[in-house]
């Protein structure tokens, strides 16, 4: 029977939250066919992956390490999406921050951390805007199209990154390795207790709180949430759509680069080559968190939290289970396919096509959404 | 005469959405070569009736027959197989398409291409058979909005419709356009097809429907003859209460010169002159009408004194203040209300709330701001007092304004930009879509707004509307005033000598 897809009428809040869920685990499950077709059992290298994430104190501290720069990330990528700017920069953005923070470091300044971790944390902010910065003025001069100027940007970030490590900033004794010479203590971000967890992941649910109080209770909040729902409606409001973009692009960027500020000032101590996993990069992550998280702060801190135990899951069976760490890779990826595959389907049904039926109707759903008078398939 | 087939049946069609019921029970009987009107106030579900018809919803309850035959729909494209074909309100064209590329669109089977010059010719041969006249190569943009319509029209036929529906075709057009339509409605209706018309307007009603079906709060309250029933008993079945139709300024209340504009000038989104050196004031007290077929420069004058369009010459001062090349921010600061056309386009945000969207241009106020906060349970009682004192038919204030029936969207917005205070009230076609009730209640507060000292511009197509409102009436074409003119005793006839492009000078 021939299938086809029909417009539904009302979105439905459950759907929204559902799609998620079911997302995740068709992935899973998917992923799984894989690994048994390469001889490996499913069910106990996803237990693995799960005991190791969220079983063992050690493993979940690994987790809230890799939460830390996914949720910056992830909130600043939400905050975009938002007012749909599609910002696929933050890698590049993280980048950027971290080189900002670094060469706070590389003045030669060795100062306490009262001092020196807030100028970091400004210069990595300032960094990862301004580069945000770029792609949100060309947007908002020339209409340039954002997905592919913040795509693009983030190699030149990356390799503006490696010029530095392979030159002037390089460790004259680190053997050839590209990076830059350790921290001093003033740079270094605190750890709680012994494990590698430090202070960004406070950054990281403070800014989930503010971005909370930003997009839902603020005005400016109203304001984008107007610019995304209908850009003709902002301006007829009186607001500044193009200022706003700036702004919020500031901030986005601001995340992640406080995100690449954290990863060298609290993990590496120092700037090299893979600050963000080189097999599923935060930034490119945080992407499929703000989708999965469907825009909200909170659900960016809980997806980010999963999709760390995804990254930690990964690793140990990498190590145990002799598994290619491009499996963390996969699962995303799968998750990401089915998200935007369910969210298509929460806005159309399927139908199984019998020609037109002669039966009298037996009552069901509606099946396409009217936007007020008689507007019809209007798709949106 | 043979005894008319019946072309479609409904019988106790049950809709329901999320706290209201549209459509409660309703049967309706279409016969073949009839024009039948649905009537009812907003919100009564008359468009959810229609979209049942042609598959976009699905009813909770009820059947369907179509020549006889028990159908479900469930697309429109079943529907469209059934000979069933909607024109909505909104249209739906490619704009840089030509008339045949969207008449085709969607058409061919399979890899098989359709045949672009045999379906021009088709094309052409139906509007000629219609009197729906187009050029098939014309691209949609160069279109008027009448012509637009044809084209919704021509692509139904195409498809071989027998069964057209039309939902408030005429709430877009000029009278001279209404009436070529009519001409054509009465073409297929003398070739066999079903028809069904939606308006507010009675008088057309009157004059071109066979039968109309009254809804009140989506229940049929009754089928008659045209011939059998008159306007008065038509209110009365709608609403269920007598309506008076009048006009409305009495005494003078005029005071001070609040809108001063000197020879402004101002082009389209083409780039195109759109008006051309106007001058006119607005003082406190009085409204004045701006007259004119479509496209002759209202939008544009509209954006121009609300800061969403700068002018390219002339000035515009409000209460003495020079506000030329405002920013539509400034404009709404100095007290300037706007009423735009488009509804859905510009004046609300469909995916937010009524209560978001009430205060959509007044959520910087002092009323509505708790520090850098919105003041949420302040624009909730704003809403809700709306909702209230407008009457406006939902389930409550945390609705997505997308599913309010047209006329319902309409009231909010009047509702919003009325309460808001406001030196001058801009407004484009006030009452488009309003049914009977709303209209006279929206006319009654735009006159004791304008007794209370509020300057109006108001702006509209409908020129019973601007004769039954207006202390003035200035009459726009090809961007250019012809003439302003009191609105007491001014006649109909030079008014339309007038918008045909003569001064008044000429014309009186
Ligand atoms: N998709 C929807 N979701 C929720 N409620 C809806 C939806 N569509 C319509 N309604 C509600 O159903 C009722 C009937 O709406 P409908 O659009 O049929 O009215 P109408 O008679 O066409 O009115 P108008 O003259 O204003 O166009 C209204 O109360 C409206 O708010
Ligand atoms: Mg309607």
């Amino acid at each position: 029977m021939p299938m086809r897809l029909e417009l539904r009428l009302e979105r439905s809040r459950k759907l929204e939250y559902l799609v998620p869920v079911v997302s995740v685990a068709l992935a899973l499950l998917v992923c799984g066919v894989l690994l048994l077709a390469t001889g490996t059992n499913p069910v106990s290298a996803y237990a693995e992956m799960f005991t190791e994430a969220f079983g063992t104190s050690y493993g979940f501290a690994e987790v809230l390490v890799k939460a830390t720069p996914l949720i910056l990330c992830g909130l600043g990528v939400m905050l975009a999406f938002k007012m749909l700017f599609w910002n696929i920069g933050a890698e590049g953005q993280l980048h950027m921050g971290a080189w900002a923070a670094t060469a706070v470091v590389m003045t030669g300044w060795d100062g306490s951390a009262w001092l020196m971790i807030p100028a970091m944390m400004f210069a990595a902010a300032v960094g990862g805007g301004l580069w945000a910065l770029i792609p949100a003025y060309l947007k908002v001069k020339l209409n340039c199209n954002e997905i592919i100027t913040t795509l693009l940007m983030n190699y030149v970030a990356i390799l503006w990154v490696a010029h530095f490590i392979y030159g002037p900033w390089k460790d004259p004794v680190s053997f050839g390795f590209p990076m830059t010479r350790q921290f001093p203590d003033g740079a270094q971000l605190m750890r709680f207790g012994d494990s590698r967890v430090h202070l960004g992941l406070l950054f990281a649910l403070v800014a989930a709180i503010v971005l909370y109080l930003v997009q839902e209770k603020s005005r400016w909040g109203f304001e984008i949430g107007v610019t995304g729902g209908n850009p003709a409606a902002a301006r007829y409001a009186g607001m500044n759509a193009g200022r706003n973009m700036i702004l919020v692009m500031l901030m986005s960027g601001g995340l992640a680069g406080l995100a690449g500020m954290a990863e060298v000032s609290g993990i590496q101590l120092k700037l090299l080559k893979d600050i963000s996993p080189h097999a599923a990069p935060y930034g490119y992550t945080a992407i499929i968190i703000a989708w999965l998280a469907r825009r909200n702060p909170w659900g960016v801190v809980l997806v980010s939290l999963l999709m760390g135990g995804l990254y930690v899951g990964g690793e140990t069976v990498q190590i145990t289970m002799k598994l290619p760490v491009n499996i963390v890779l996969i699962i995303q990826a799968l998750i990401l396919f089915f998200v935007l595959g369910g969210d298509i389907l929460s806005r159309y049904r399927l139908v199984y096509r019998r020609g037109v039926s002669h039966s009298p109707p037996s009552g069901g759903t509606p099946s396409a959404p009217p936007r007020g008078d008689g507007e019809v398939l209007g798709g949106g | 005469m043979t005894k008319a087939r019946v072309a479609v049946s409904m019988e106790g069609i049950v809709k329901r959405f999320p706290g209201v019921i549209a459509n409660d029970r309703v049967d309706l009987e279409l016969l073949e070569g009839e024009i039948h009107t649905l009537l009812g106030e907003n919100g009564a579900g008359k468009s959810t009736l229609m979209n049942v018809l042609t598959g976009i919803y699905r009813a909770d309850e009820g059947t369907l027959a179509v020549r006889g035959t028990p159908v479900q729909l469930r697309t429109p494209k079943d529907a469209i197989d059934l000979g069933i074909g909607m024109v909505h309100q909104s249209f739906k064209l490619v704009q840089t398409h030509t008339v045949t590329e969207n008449i085709v669109l969607g058409l061919g089977r399979g890899l098989a291409p359709v045949k672009l010059s045999e379906a021009e010719e088709k094309v052409r041969e139906l509007s000629e058979r219609y009197g729906l006249q187009v050029d098939p190569g014309a691209r949609i943009w160069q279109l008027s909005i009448g012509e637009q319509q044809r084209v919704e029209i021509l692509k139904i036929l195409f498809r071989g419709a027998r069964i057209l529906l039309l939902d408030e075709p005429t709430a877009v057009l000029t009278p001279q356009e209404a009436d070529e339509l009519f001409v054509t409605l009465k073409a297929m209706r003398a070739k066999g097809h079903a028809i069904v018309f939606i308006s507010h307007k009675l008088d057309e009603v009157m004059a071109i429907s066979d039968r109309i079906t009254v809804l009140r709060g989506g229940k049929n309250v009754g089928t008659v003859r045209t011939r059998d029933t008159d306007p008065q008993d038509l209110s009365n079945l709608m609403v269920g209460r007598e309506i008076r139709f009048e006009r409305f300024p009495g005494e003078e209340v005029r005071g001070d010169e609040i809108l001063e504009v000197v020879e402004l000038s101002a082009s389209n989104d083409r780039g195109l002159e759109a008006l051309k050196e106007i001058s006119f004031t607005v003082s406190a007290g009085e409204i004045l009408g701006f007259a004119g077929v479509a496209g002759n420069g209202q939008e544009e004058l509209a954006e121009v004194i609300t800061g969403l369009r700068t002018p390219t010459d002339g000035s515009i001062r409000l209460k003495g203040r020079d506000m030329t090349g405002a920013s539509p921010k400034q404009v709404i600061d100095a007290g300037v209300s706007y009423v735009p056309a488009d509804r859905h386009g510009v004046a609300t945000v469909g995916d937010l709330s009524l209560t978001h969207n009430s205060v959509l241009r007044r959520y910087r106020e002092k009323k509505f701001a708790r520090g850098p906060f919105l003041h949420l349970a302040a624009a909730v009682d704003y809403a809700r007092r709306l909702i209230k004192e407008f009457n406006i038919m939902t389930p409550g204030e945390g609705t997505a304004v997308r599913t309010l029936s047209g006329g319902n969207l309409q009231k909010v917005i009047l509702a919003r930009e009325i309460t808001t205070h406001h030196e001058l009230l801009v407004v484009m076609s006030a009452t488009r879509g309003l049914d009977v009730g709303a209209t006279e209640y929206v006319r009654e507060t735009l006159d004791e707004h304008r007794k209370k000292g509020a300057a109006i511009v108001l702006i509209s197509e409908d020129l019973e509307e601007l004769l039954s409102l207006s202390d003035r009436i200035a009459v726009l074409f090809h961007g250019e005033v012809m003439g302003i003119l009191d609105a007491e005793g001014a006649d109909i006839e030079t008014l339309g000598l007038m918008m045909a492009g003569r001064k008044l000078a000429e014309a009186s």
